[in-house]
């Protein structure tokens, strides 16, 4: 299925966070990065009812698939935003997957991350140009 | 790629908030709300579907229906008017070209109702196996479409809007009534494994019959269903999809489908091949399993016997009926008796599955 956006889809991206093309969100604090899937993403899978999920100590580069998420119709990779040791898992979503459908800005969190590298934020979008991407794929 | 296709309830279905997906070169709703609502809709009161998409092929005529017997697993000729009936087309070698609804609606009018990916194949494969000189056979697909509306409110709501002539109306059999003022063919039939009728009308109707039985059944419960709903659903009875269960390469005894197969008096295409084969035995049987770990195992997953693979998985997803991964899978013979386990490999993992009786629910 493509990346094709609907009309009617209507999805928060609040302007506080970051976020990857492969529509994941960011959010640093103490240096350290927590990532879930955002409000597009979400939407689009569907009623989520599976998360593969990494384990604690596990490394991964920036881009590697660190966990699966699947909805009744959909399967889907999900992608480290940044390199970096996890450092925390969201442990509640293996028994209620669908909290990501409910707050995936909130407790739908995925995975806690601690950065590789210091300026590791630097290749993140901010809102705007997240904002900007996702209407682009209706074009 | 050819531009996909879209039904007459296009525009309709975008007004509902549906989620368009692509499906048998169509443009289709997969969802409006969400697969597990529509889903449960089904199974407690009732959902509408847009299924236009399927194709309809009329046979006008006795000789018309005479010269398509043959390519049908079960006899159209021989049942009686006002009946329908589930068949195979099959090839010579016994693998499955499409799986149908054959409706007798009079004396003198068969149709077949088949898969949309199959439209253009099958209608060259009756073209093919049809003396030229037969007249009265066409392909009425671009004209006419078709609705779902399944569910246990089904005849509840649809008494309303037609007559109470629907509730007579048994199982598999079909009857011409005006819906919401318009003239259906109305069946009782449908690919959920819930109790529901199937109304084919003219495409300029569609939309009015839609948006009637969405405004006079909503206080059931009715809702408009998509393609997921439809999916989930026809997985949990267990009923064969075209492509995943069933391909040219697939014997119809492989799939558990021996009933709907004639092999006394009608002689049709495969019947040699199949009966053969059941001689000889399958090696492959399709079984449903029930995964008994966290995940789900999709089309085209392999099954495992101690790490090797001996068999696909053809359809699985999440059972919102059950709360449980389930699936179809195609095992050696030896391996498909219901209580027995197998493995299923999804991506680097094996996870343990049970083989269960189906229908699942």
């Amino acid at each position: 299925m493509g990346q094709k956006v609907e009309d009617n889809l209507d999805f928060e991206i609040p302007d506080d966070l970051l976020y990857t093309s492969d529509d994941e969100w960011v959010s640093a604090e103490d240096g350290c990065v927590t990532v879930g899937v955002t409000d597009f993403a979400q939407q689009q899978l569907g009623d989520i009812v599976y998360v593969e999920l990494p384990s604690v100590g596990d490394h991964f580069a920036e881009g590697a698939a660190f966990g699966v998420i699947e909805s009744v119709k959909a399967v889907s990779d999900l992608n480290a935003p940044i390199a970096g040791e996890v450092i925390a898992v969201n442990d509640e979503l293996v028994n209620q997957p669908e909290t990501i459908n409910e707050e995936c800005y909130g407790d739908g969190w995925i995975i806690k991350l601690r950065p590789s590298e210091e300026d590791a934020l630097d290749g993140l979008l901010d809102a705007d140009s997240y904002r900007k991407i996702v209407s682009e794929r209706s074009a | 790629m050819s531009a996909l296709k879209r039904t007459p309830l296009y525009e309709l279905h975008r007004r509902l908030g549906a989620r368009m997906i692509e499906f048998g070169g169509f443009e289709l709703p997969l969802q409006y709300s969400s697969i597990r609502e529509e889903h449960a809709a089904v199974r407690e009161a009732a959902g509408l579907f847009d299924v236009s998409h399927m194709g309809q092929f009329e046979f006008e005529g006795l000789a018309a229906i005479a010269a398509a017997d043959p390519l049908a697993s079960r006899s159209v000729a021989a049942l009686e008017p006002g009946r329908a009936l589930y068949a195979l087309l099959c090839n010579e070698k016994g693998g499955v070209v499409d799986d149908i609804l054959c409706y007798r609606v009079a004396e003198a009018h068969a149709f077949w109702c088949v898969n949309a990916s199959n439209i253009e194949k099958d209608w060259s494969w009756l073209r093919a196996h049809v003396p030229s000189s037969v007249s009265g056979i066409r392909d009425a697909s671009a004209e006419r479409g078709l609705l779902a509306l399944q569910g246990p409110a089904s005849a509840s709501i649809l008494e309303r809007l037609s007559s109470p002539a629907v509730r007579a109306l048994r199982r598999f059999r079909c009857a011409r009534m005006d819906v919401a003022g318009c003239s259906a063919l109305v069946s009782r039939t449908g690919y959920t494994g819930v109790d529901g009728f199937e109304l084919y009308a003219r495409h300029g109707d569609l939309a009015r019959m839609f948006e009637a039985l969405l405004a006079d059944g909503s206080s059931f419960g009715l809702r408009p269903a998509g393609l997921g709903a439809r999916d989930t659903l026809r997985l949990e009875a267990a009923l064969p999809l075209y492509g995943h269960e069933l391909d040219e390469d697939t014997s119809p005894l492989a799939a558990g489908l021996e009933r709907f197969l004639d092999l006394g008096a009608h002689r049709f295409i495969g019947a040699d091949a199949i009966a053969s084969a059941r001689e000889a035995g399958v090696a492959q049987r399709l079984v449903g399993f029930v995964l008994e770990e966290r995940g789900v195992a999709r089309a085209g997953c392999a099954v495992l016997d101690a790490g090797k693979p001996v068999g696909k998985v053809t359809s699985g997803a999440p059972s919102p009926t059950l709360g449980k991964s389930i699936g179809l899978a195609y095992v050696p013979t030896e391996m498909a008796r219901p209580g027995g386990m197998i493995q299923v490999a999804v991506r680097d993992r094996a996870l343990r599955a049970r083989v269960v009786e189906t229908p699942f629910v």
